[in-house]
């Protein structure tokens, strides 16, 4: 075996780029086929039924449960507003009168004989869902929801938090192997999303979202800081539905990683443009990553698919090293032996010299704990 | 499983995979003299993520290094030849797989509490990870569960509510829910996700009318008939039943795989579970096995004759690595390390194991901190397993009022520590430790046995494999099992009962046929090493302390036969019930480092 497999990330700036936009109940798809949308764009909307409030008319007043709808002073399918009365009822031979009132705005659903209890329906709650990234609509799914289609850059994240926001792109720290700080951030970041280098702290983050930035794109970050962020340990790597109030992508993975020479390029760019971003990650088959999302102001475009990167790994190959003890490091294949080789922990495997980029010393590392990556 | 119309008696070569979550084995056996033996292994990585998603291309990758290694040929462009044709191809392609990372379900009930509970533990019981349990009680409203049931994309879904006889409209109106939700099946698109129905009965048929057509239903006895029982078993079998023929049968080029073997695919534990189970029939013996992966965990016992399998669906060493040290804790895993470690380093260690599953320790260091996350998942593992290996099979509950007020077991555990025989470790950690001894101690570690227990590992883990052949093929399986695949270790000594350090505690004696016989004293709170014979056996007299217990009674000596190993018998005077490690970081690492010494456990100290 010659070559090594690693895991692909995309990043393109060449992407068909489609998305499922459904409602999570069936309603009014507002817009048509072939339309052009913004990422804001509100394309379906439904209203969901409203929360079941119930009331029990039958201690409330006193009654046999039987006699209930009997007491009802609307009728089922009335609406009501909150405090209005609801039921009447007489006790102590018809002197006093008891009366039970709405808890809160919403429509008589239904009263039972059996128990005595009256449901209340809560108003629907609107539910809007927008296009999130800016687009065309390619499909229409009859009162679910669309399917937008835009051309333009696509940059997937290893690991990522928070779920789908948009906004402007902003390259903030200077080079890809720096750390956004607090300090780099601005007023003018409200809104933006912010790209960074290598890392980037839990205080930074902090005050990223006390300004309103949209998402933070970088390339490492602590695991316990993540631990604050989330406020418990993530086990299972599942992530997307956390209201954090703001979006992190990590492009490389965790601790302080240079962002990947090739993401960076993409995301210079692309500058002031506007980018969809999610955090969304599933680590596990049917793997899902968090994506950067940057589609072109024409639409029409045609699709320059880049050429596939080459899956092997040869000699030449720029790569990167994702475990200790030279985790992180840039390096380019020198050897690749095809027997087995001991490492210091005497396990027997197959392994590549390397030469680092920075300060080109030499290293035999295992083939397993390798990524290429692009020039 | 059905019979295959293979002739056994013609097969002169075997090709067998596995393909896991993380890594695709491949062993090529062949008959030599009248004998199965495994000839090369090869290995690659697992291809059922993008950019392949495919689970062939990991399966051709694997067998190519077979190829190579063996020097013939075996593939014919994207095929494999068969039958065997010269010195080109096989006769017999058989494969098992857990590729798919696990089994993921919601599961849901009415009130979280009941239903939602036993839906839970119906679904863990199967091996599931329960992603979220959803009840009408849950504080969520309805569009929140129907987002979430979209996000999630799970395997499966249960759903269960209402006792026999009880409500009908709320059960229906969970049905409802999920039929909004109209949740997609993560492993592509294209086929039904499953559904198991195990609620109320009443409910059956307008669930049947609500699901039926947009999910692949199957409607089984409700798991909580009454509010006083539960019945899980039914639900379980429909989780396993649907778990092959719906998640596997979909993941990625999974159907095309199964064209290439005239014999069902197997789910690796189901292959595990079959060779543990003959092992324990064939030696009489008590028997533990587990099944160390990088998404799963699996455990196997045989204990008085009663054969139980868990899947700890979320304890692994790469996919799942960041959840053993969510519910181990830091400091459990930290306190296997006999050096110190930067907290924040630890963790994105670990981190970056879970995102870029498939890397292999380098340092020395690296190591030691690999093997310390495994003893704490390997111990988590057993300890689900001995909460669910219980009494009647532990596949059928009674639960009484006051069980559902304390939520205690109904059966005891079936797993006894003392009457233990024999641990059997597989799984990468295990099978590719670089010394047999680093196995032995981490099996120790984590199961803590007591009095005498045998060890051995899987030598380059190909249980999986040779489970699915001894169902066409038991002799080959059998040969190859002996010969090549289970590496005797020796065995392990731990006496019952705590001390003073440096007390007297354990006095054996050894004697081999053609051998000095050893005589060696260990005190409290230390590990010391016997060589045996790595083939035959050993007499062994052993005498504890008074106050300490080998399995006679305290301070009564045991004398038996023990069976020899490339480890030899470990002496463990550490202490049971408790074992405690040392509170102080300074005296724990001494301890730690003292124990590898005792057991030469790594090339240099760490």
């Amino acid at each position: 075996m010659a070559h090594a497999y690693t895991p692909g990330l995309r990043v393109t700036d060449h992407a068909v780029i489609r998305r499922e936009r459904r409602l999570p109940l069936k309603g009014d798809v507002l817009v048509a086929l072939g339309a052009e949308v913004a990422a804001d764009t509100v394309v379906a909307r439904t209203e969901l039924p409203g929360n079941v409030q119930t009331v029990n008319v039958a201690a409330r007043l006193s009654l046999d449960p039987a006699r209930v709808p009997d007491a009802l002073r609307v009728p089922v399918g009335t609406a009501v507003r909150k405090g209005e009365v609801i039921a009447e009822g007489k006790s102590l031979f018809g002197l006093v009168r008891q009366h039970a009132i709405a808890p809160s705005d919403g429509t008589i659903e239904s009263v039972s004989p059996v128990t005595g209890q009256l449901i209340l329906r809560e108003p629907p709650i609107p539910v809007d869902i927008d296009a999130y990234v800016r687009g065309v609509v390619a499909e229409v799914l009859p009162g679910e929801g669309v399917v937008v289609e835009a051309m333009g850059a696509l940059m997937q994240g290893i690991f990522g938090v928070g779920g789908e926001t948009f906004g402007t792109l902003r390259i903030v720290s200077p080079s890809p192997d720096e750390e956004l700080t607090a300090e780099q951030l601005t007023e003018a970041h409200r809104g933006c999303v912010v790209v960074g280098g290598a890392y980037v702290s839990h205080r930074t983050l902090m005050h990223a979202k006390e300004l309103g930035v949209a998402a933070v794109v970088v390339g490492g970050f602590d695991d316990r800081d993540l631990r604050e962020l989330l406020g418990r340990d993530l086990g299972v790597a599942i992530t997307g539905a956390e209201d954090l109030g703001l979006t992190l992508v990590l492009t490389e993975g965790f601790g302080r990683i240079r962002m990947a020479e090739r993401t960076r390029r993409l995301l210079d760019a692309h500058e002031g443009e506007q980018a969809s971003v999610s955090g969304a990650t599933q680590i596990r088959a049917g793997v899902m990553r968090p994506e950067i999302v940057i589609p072109r102001a024409s639409t029409t475009a045609g699709d320059r698919r880049s050429a596939p990167a080459s899956l092997g790994i040869e000699v030449g190959s720029l790569l990167r090293v994702i475990r200790e003890p030279y985790f992180g490091r840039i390096a380019r294949v020198v050897d690749l032996p095809s027997e087995l080789q001991p490492l210091e922990t005497e396990a027997r495997v197959r392994v590549m010299t390397v030469e680092f980029a920075d300060d080109h010393a030499r290293a035999v590392v295992p083939r397993a704990n390798v990524e290429l990556i692009e020039d | 499983m059905e019979t295959s119309p293979i002739d056994p008696q013609s097969i002169r070569s075997i090709l067998a995979t596995d393909c896991g979550s993380t890594t695709t084995k491949a062993i090529l056996i062949e008959k030599r003299d009248d004998t199965y033996r495994l000839i090369v292994r090869g290995e690659a990585p697992t291809t059922v993520e993008a950019p392949f998603e495919d689970v062939t291309r990991g399966v051709l990758n694997a067998v190519r290094e077979v190829e190579e290694l063996a020097g013939r040929k075996i593939l014919e462009g994207d095929h494999i030849i068969t039958p065997q044709t010269g010195n080109e191809g096989v006769d017999l392609y058989v494969s098992t797989s857990s590729a798919g990372g696990g089994l993921q379900m919601m599961v849901s009930g009415l009130v979280l509490q009941m239903t939602g509970e036993s839906a839970q533990r119906a679904a863990l019981g199967a091996g599931a990870i329960v992603m979220d349990v959803i009840a009408l009680n849950d504080g969520r409203r309805p569009h929140e569960k129907i987002r979430r049931l979209r996000q999630l994309r799970p395997d499966m879904i249960l759903l269960s509510g209402g006792t026999d006889g009880g409500d009908v409209r709320r059960v229906c109106e969970m049905g409802e829910i999920l039929l909004a939700a109209d949740p997609k099946a993560r492993l592509g698109a294209g086929y039904q996700l499953p559904v198991i129905y195990a609620g109320n009965k009443d409910a059956a048929s307008v669930i049947r009318e609500t699901l039926g057509a947009r999910t692949a239903l199957s409607v089984v006895p409700n798991l909580r008939p009454t509010m006083e029982r539960e019945n899980l078993g039914p639900a379980r079998d429909a989780i396993h039943e649907l778990f092959m023929e719906h998640v596997m049968a979909h993941a990625p080029g999974y159907k095309k795989l199964m064209t290439w073997s005239p014999v069902p695919i197997m789910p690796t534990p189901g292959a595990v579970g079959i060779i543990i189970e003959t092992i324990a029939r064939r030696d009489n013996l008590a028997v533990v096995g587990v099944d160390i992966g990088g998404a799963t965990t699996d455990v196997f016992s045989v204990f008085q004759e009663v054969f139980n399998r868990t899947v700890s669906a979320n304890l692994g060493m790469s996919y799942s690595v960041s959840n053993v040290m969510a519910e181990a804790g830091l400091e459990n895993i930290l306190r296997w390390v006999p050096f110190a470690v930067d907290e924040v380093d630890l963790r994105n260690r670990v981190k970056n194991k879970m995102i870029r599953p498939t890397t292999i320790p380098q340092s020395l260091e690296d190591l030691v901190i690999e093997q310390a996350i495994a003893r704490e998942a390997l111990r988590l593992a057993f300890e689900q397993h001995k909460s669910l290996a219980v009494g009647l099979k532990g596949i059928q509950s009674e639960r009484t009022i006051s069980d559902i007020m304390t939520q205690s077991e109904t059966g005891g555990t079936l797993v006894s520590l003392l009457d233990l025989g024999l641990l059997v470790g597989s799984g990468g950690v295990l099978s590719h430790a670089p010394r047999r001894v680093q196995a032995a101690l981490m099996m120790i570690d984590a199961f803590l046995p007591e009095g005498l227990t045998h060890l051995a590992v899987d030598s380059i883990f190909m249980a999986p494999q040779l489970g699915v052949l001894s169902t066409v093929h038991e002799e080959a399986a059998s040969q190859v099992f002996v010969r090549d695949c289970l590496v005797r270790l020796g065995a392990v000594l731990a006496p019952i009962g705590t001390g003073k350090p440096g007390q007297p505690c354990l006095t054996v004696e050894v004697s081999a046929p053609g051998a000095i016989s050893v005589t060696m004293q260990v005190p409290f709170g230390e590990l010391a090493l016997v060589p045996l014979p790595e083939q035959g056996t050993a007499r062994l007299i052993a005498r504890p302390e008074r106050g300490f217990d080998l399995g006679a009674g305290k301070g009564k000596a045991l004398e038996t036969e023990v069976t020899g190993g490339v480890v030899g018998l470990i002496l463990d005077a550490r202490g049971r019930r408790p074992f405690a490690l040392p509170d102080d970081p300074a005296a724990r690492i001494e301890r730690l480092r003292a124990w590898n010494r005792a057991l030469d456990l790594y090339a240099r100290e760490v």
